[in-house]
């Protein structure tokens, strides 16, 4: 299973997580948001950059309550809370924002 | 209302040469959705755990040290470590990786998570627990 | 004829360490590898007598796996030699045979 992005296939599970982490870029991002049925806008982009940031530094993905403490500090608490984290990722942010951002599907998430 | 009962997580092995030590990180941030009184303790070679400067890549297998860090976002915030463990292995507590948590009762004031305890002290932190989980 | 012995598991945790050190003979290679490394540490319990023993058999450590705990720099023992995986094989044909201390 892959993600076709611009003539390359980008390898993921049966979930659609890509199994190679540094495989990610941003216009694979677009893809899976695309077959995830999301419209890509700004504050996608920045729960999609904090999510990488994170990951980056402690090799695994936010609560999803840091998630939001983040988001309010940097873009204000109309969009940095949970309802409008769902609104944005409405399978839920850990999940579906987790595999736009090309990280592993977070521990715990059935 | 469920109450809270206070957990114990006892870490005696060393990363990377058996999976105890990442199944117990794994357990911890899984718990800790649970909200319970957790607490980490490392002894023996589990204080191998937290050193600094590890690093993989050359044996193909996930460096998870970095993840101790961001326990205190799981609002786990104690990790006791024994100070005779740490000596055995000829290591202060220079060589272990700075943790920090940020104290929500204390407006927001980083704190250090880890704890030295001696033996004595260890054994104490283990008696004063409801359930005690081993790796 | 000489031996190259292998030892994977902490020094801390096993006998292994301690039991490898206390049958090789002189001019036999012991490598640590895995946990194993952990033996090769300065100023722990163990130091002393892997450095004693270094005077009569040559002893290494795997360094990817020594650089996986973050045993670089000062906290690795001055008499132990570090080897890559071409290193390991190297020792392997070297030597008469190889005995793992599990």
């Amino acid at each position: 299973m892959a993600y076709d992005v611009n003539g390359t296939t980008v390898e993921h599970d049966e979930e659609g997580y890509i199994t190679t982490l540094s495989d990610w870029t941003k216009e694979l991002a677009g893809v899976i948001a695309t077959a995830e049925e999301i419209d890509m806008n700004e504050e996608h982009w920045a729960v999609v950059n904090f999510l990488r940031e994170y990951y980056e530094e402690y090799q695994i993905a936010p609560a999803v309550r840091v998630l939001i403490k983040s988001i309010k500090k940097s873009m204000g608490p109309e969009i940095g809370n949970n309802k409008y984290m769902y609104e944005l990722f409405p399978y839920g942010p850990a999940k579906q924002a987790c595999k736009i951002a090309g990280l592993p599907k977070p521990t715990g998430c059935v | 209302m469920s109450e809270t009962k206070k957990f114990l997580y006892v870490n005696r092995k060393a990363p990377y040469g058996t999976i105890y030590a990442l199944e117990a990180l794994e357990v911890v941030l899984i718990g800790a959705a649970f909200e319970q009184d957790v607490s980490l303790a490392f002894l023996d070679d589990g204080v191998f755990q937290l050193t600094k400067g590890q690093n993989t890549n050359g044996i193909g297998i996930k460096n998870f040290s970095p993840t101790f860090r961001a326990l205190g976002d799981f609002e786990v915030t104690k990790l006791f470590v024994e100070k005779e463990s740490l000596e055995e292995r000829g290591l202060t507590a220079d060589d272990l990786q700075e943790i920090m948590y940020e104290d929500e009762d204390d407006d927001w004031e980083e704190k250090p998570s880890i704890k030295l305890v001696s033996r004595a002290e260890m054994a104490d932190v283990m008696a004063d627990q409801d359930v005690v989980l081993s790796f | 004829m000489s031996t190259l012995h292998t030892v994977n598991k902490s020094p801390f945790s096993t006998q292994s360490l301690q039991s490898c050190l206390n049958h090789c003979k002189d001019g036999d290679a012991v490598l640590m590898i895995e946990d194993g490394v952990y033996g090769a540490l300065t100023n722990s319990n163990m130091s002393k007598q892997v450095q004693t023993k270094a005077g009569n058999v040559t002893i290494y450590v795997l360094s990817p796996d020594a650089d996986a705990r973050g045993l670089i720099g000062d906290k690795l023992l001055g008499e132990v030699i570090a080897v890559d995986y071409a290193g390991f094989v190297k020792l392997v044909t070297k030597h008469d045979r190889t005995q793992n201390w599990l």
